[in-house]
C-alpha cells in the first residue's frame, strides 16, 4: 500500500479528460432519447381521444413545439430549448420543466443517498462478520436473507411495509414512521423538520435499501474471503498483530475496493427502485414526477427526465472510477 | 429426473481399465475384456462419464437446486394448466363474496369484485411464464449470436457492439422500459417480452464476447482452422459448446430479472394491461383495494418471491455443476 500516490495534476487532467468524453457520449444518448421517445408514438395521442379539446388547441401546441417537423429537426429544436431554456416547457400546460425538476431532484437524493449510505453500513457489517465466521449460523442466515432480498420485487415490499406499519398506526396509536408522504402539514421548522423528514422517509429508505444490502453484504464477504487468505494478511498476523487490527486495518481496506465501485454503479438501479418506492409512498420525487408525466405521455418531462439521469450515470461511473484509483494507488491516470 | 439412472461410483484404482465412453458405462465386462485381461476385479471399474453426465451428476446431488428445480416444475405446471387446477376462472365474479378473507374455499381470499384471487394468481403464473419463456430465449439466441460474432471478429465489430452497449447502460433500464410501453396502446404479454428482450440481451452479450475473445487464441481453435473448418462451423461447433456454461447460468438469471422487471412493469400499469392477468397487476390491484385486504398484496407477491427465489436457487446449483473449478459439491 506504500505507493506512490498520483500526481494531482495527472488526476485533474485525466477527470478533463473524462468529462470531455462523456460530451460525445451524452449527445449520443440524448439523440436515441429523442428518437426513441418520437418515434413511439403520436404525443398529442391523448389530447386528440379527448372529445373536449378542439381541433385549434391541437393545432396550437403542435405549431408551438413544432410537431410538423421531421424527427432530426425537433431533435435540433429540442437541443437548443435543452440549453437555453432548461429542457423547454410540458406540453400540455405552459410550465417550464426546469423548475418541477428543481424541486423533485433534491427529494430523490436524500431519499436514493440515504438509502446507499444505510445499505452500505449494514451490508459491509453483515459482509465481514459472515467472512470471518465462514459456514456459522450468522453466515447461512445472512446467506437466506441476500436470496430473499434477490428474490423481492422491490415494490411489493414497499406494500408490505406500508400495509404493516399503517395498520400498527391504526391498531395502536402510536406514530413511529410515516408511511406516505415527504412532511407533515404544517411542516414544522428546525430540528423538528429534520426529526419529520426521518420519521417520512424511513421506510422508503428501508425499502430501497433491502436489495442493496443483499448484493453488498454479498460482494463483501466473497471479497473479504478472497483478501482474508493473501499472503500480507498472513503476515499481519504472523507479526504478532490482534485479529481486530488484522481484519479492520489490513483485510477489510482492501476488501472494500470493489464495493466503492459496485456502490457508485449501482445509482441507476436504485433510480429505478426509487420510481416506483416514491409511487406508492407518495414522495414528490424525481420517481413520482415520471410516473405522472407518463401517465399524461407528455414527451418533454420524459426526455428531461431521462436526460438527467443519463448524466447523473455517466458521472456516478466517474466518481466510481476515481474513488477506484484513490482507493488502489496502482491505477495510473495517464 | 433424468434418463440414466446414477449408479454410486466405485472408488478403486484409478490406473484401472477404462471402458467405452458413453453416458454410463455398462459395469458388465466381456469376455474379450477378460481374454486381453483387462478386467482385474470386479467391483472397481472406474466409470467414464462424458462431461455432461458429470453436469448431471453434480446438478443432481445439490440437494439445495433439486429441490427448488421440483418446486418451480410443479408451480409452473399449476400455471401452464391453469384452467384445469384453478377452482375457479380469472374472471369469475361473485358479488355474494366480496373482499373476503384467506379461507379453505377461497385460499389467498377473494378481491372488490368477489373473484378468487388464488385462481387470478394461478393465470398470472400462466402470463409471467409466457413472458418469461419468451425473454429467455430471445434474449439468449440474439445475445449469443451478437456476442459470438462480436468475440469472434473482433474489429469494428466488436467496436461497434461495445459502443452500443455502453450507451444503453448509461440510460436508466426501468425509466426507459416504463417510457417504451407506456406509449404502446395495448401491451400483450409477447410485446412486453419484445421490450424486455431488447434491452436485456445486452448482457448475455457481453458475457458471450468476453468468452470468445479467449476461445479465439486456444489450440483447438488452430487446429479446426488448419484442417478447413469456417468460420461458422468453429464458432457454432468448436466454439460454442464450450461457452454453453456461462449462457446457461446467465440465461437463467435473465429469465428471473423478467419475471420481476414484467411485475414492475405491469404493477405500475404500464406493462400487462386487463383483463389478461398478471401477478403485477394483481398486486396493484391488491393495493387498490385498500390496507385491510392484506392478502391481495402478499399472497401475489409470495407467488413471485417463490419463483425467483427458486430460479435464482436452481441457477446457482447450474453455476456450481457447470464450472467445476469453483466446485462446491464433490462431483
Amino acid at each position: 500500500m506504500s505507493g506512490k500516490r498520483n500526481n494531482p495534476g495527472n488526476v485533474f487532467a485525466y477527470i478533463i479528460r473524462r468529462l470531455l468524453y462523456s460530451i460525445p457520449v451524452l449527445l449520443a444518448a440524448s439523440f436515441l432519447i429523442f428518437t426513441m421517445v418520437s418515434a413511439l408514438g403520436d404525443p398529442l395521442y391523448i389530447l386528440k381521444m379527448n372529445p373536449l379539446s378542439s381541433k385549434e388547441t391541437i393545432e396550437h401546441i403542435a405549431k408551438v413545439h413544432h410537431l410538423h417537423d421531421s424527427i432530426p429537426v425537433r431533435y435540433v429544436y429540442w437541443l437548443r430549448d435543452v440549453f437555453t431554456q432548461g429542457f423547454g416547457s410540458s406540453l400540455f400546460v405552459d410550465r417550464p420543466i426546469w423548475k418541477d425538476l428543481v424541486r423533485v431532484i433534491p427529494h430523490t437524493l436524500q431519499l436514493v443517498l440515504s438509502a446507499e449510505i444505510v445499505a452500505l453500513m449494514i451490508g459491509v457489517g453483515i459482509g465481514i462478520y459472515s467472512s470471518i465466521r465462514q459456514y456459522s449460523f450468522f453466515d447461512y442466515a445472512a446467506t437466506t436473507f441476500s436470496f430473499l432480498g434477490f428474490a423481492m420485487p422491490v415494490f411489493w415490499l414497499a406494500l408490505v411495509l406500508q400495509i404493516g406499519f399503517t395498520n400498527l398506526f391504526l391498531s395502536t396509536h402510536v406514530r413511529i414512521f410515516y408511511t406516505s408522504g415527504l412532511s407533515s402539514v404544517p411542516t414544522p421548522h428546525g430540528i423538528h423538520f429534520l426529526y419529520d423528514r426521518a420519521q417520512h422517509l424511513a421506510i422508503p429508505v428501508m425499502t430501497l435499501a433491502v436489495l442493496s444490502i443483499a448484493q453488498y453484504s454479498r460482494y463483501m464477504r466473497a471479497s473479504m474471503l478472497d483478501v482474508i487468505n493473501s499472503d500480507y494478511v498472513r503476515t499481519a498476523r504472523a507479526k504478532g498483530l490482534s485479529e481486530p487490527r488484522v481484519t479492520l486495518r489490513h483485510a477489510f481496506r482492501n476488501a472494500l475496493i470493489p464495493i466503492v465501485t459496485l456502490s457508485a454503479l449501482s445509482f441507476g438501479a436504485l433510480i429505478g427502485g426509487a420510481i416506483v418506492t416514491e409511487s406508492i409512498f407518495q414522495l414528490d420525487g424525481m420517481g413520482f414526477y415520471f410516473i405522472q408525466r407518463l401517465g399524461y405521455q407528455d414527451t418533454y418531462p420524459i426526455m428531461a427526465w431521462l436526460m438527467i439521469t443519463a448524466t447523473m450515470i455517466v458521472l456516478f461511473n466517474l466518481i466510481a472510477d476515481l474513488l477506484y484509483g484513490y482507493l488502489d494507488p496502482r491505477v495510473r491516470y495517464d | 429426473m433424468t434418463d440414466h439412472p446414477i449408479e454410486p461410483i466405485e472408488r478403486g484404482s484409478s490406473l484401472g481399465p477404462v471402458a467405452p465412453a458413453g453416458p454410463v458405462a455398462p459395469p458388465s465386462t466381456t469376455e474379450q475384456e477378460q481374454a486381453l485381461g483387462l478386467v482385474y476385479e470386479h467391483g472397481l471399474e472406474v466409470a467414464v462419464r462424458s462431461q455432461w453426465a458429470y453436469v448431471r451428476r453434480r446438478f443432481v446431488r445439490h440437494r439445495l437446486a433439486m429441490g427448488s428445480l421440483v418446486v418451480l416444475i410443479l408451480v409452473l405446471l399449476a400455471g401452464a394448466f391453469a384452467s384445469v387446477v384453478a377452482p375457479y376462472g380469472y374472471a369469475g365474479l361473485n358479488v355474494t363474496q366480496l373482499l373476503q378473507g384467506p379461507s379453505w374455499s377461497h385460499p389467498f381470499g377473494t378481491d372488490l369484485l368477489g373473484r378468487d384471487d388464488f385462481s387470478r394468481v394461478l393465470y398470472g403464473i400462466r402470463t409471467t411464464e409466457k413472458v418469461a419463456f419468451l425473454v429467455g430465449v430471445l434474449s439468449v439466441v440474439i445475445g449469443t449470436t451478437v456476442g459470438a460474432l462480436a468475440g469472434y471478429y473482433g474489429k469494428w465489430v466488436d467496436n461497434v457492439l461495445m459502443r452500443f452497449v455502453d450507451l444503453v447502460l448509461t440510460l436508466p433500464g426501468l425509466a426507459v422500459l416504463l417510457t417504451i410501453s407506456s406509449f404502446i396502446r395495448s401491451p400483450d404479454p409477447v410485446i412486453i417480452a419484445l421490450i424486455l428482450a431488447a434491452l436485456f440481451w445486452t448482457v448475455l452479450a457481453r458475457i458471450v464476447r468476453g468468452q470468445f475473445l479467449s476461445l479465439r487464441e486456444k489450440e483447438y481453435v488452430e487446429a479446426a482452422k488448419a484442417a478447413g473448418a469456417g468460420d461458422v462451423r468453429i464458432m457454432f461447433r468448436h466454439m460454442l459448446p464450450n461457452t454453453l456454461g456461462p449462457i446457461i447460468v446467465n440465461g437463467t438469471l435473465t429469465v428471473a430479472a423478467a419475471i420481476l422487471t414484467e411485475a414492475y412493469l405491469s404493477f405500475l400499469g404500464f406493462g400487462i394491461q386487463p383483463p389478461t392477468p398478471a401477478l403485477g397487476r394483481l398486486i396493484n390491484d391488491g393495493n387498490d383495494a385498500g390496507q385491510a385486504a392484506w392478502w391481495l398484496t402478499v399472497f401475489p407477491g409470495l407467488t413471485i418471491v417463490l419463483i425467483v427465489l427458486c430460479i435464482n436457487f436452481v441457477g446457482d446449483g447450474l453455476r456450481d455443476a457447470l464450472d467445476p473449478t469453483q466446485r462446491k459439491v464433490r462431483a
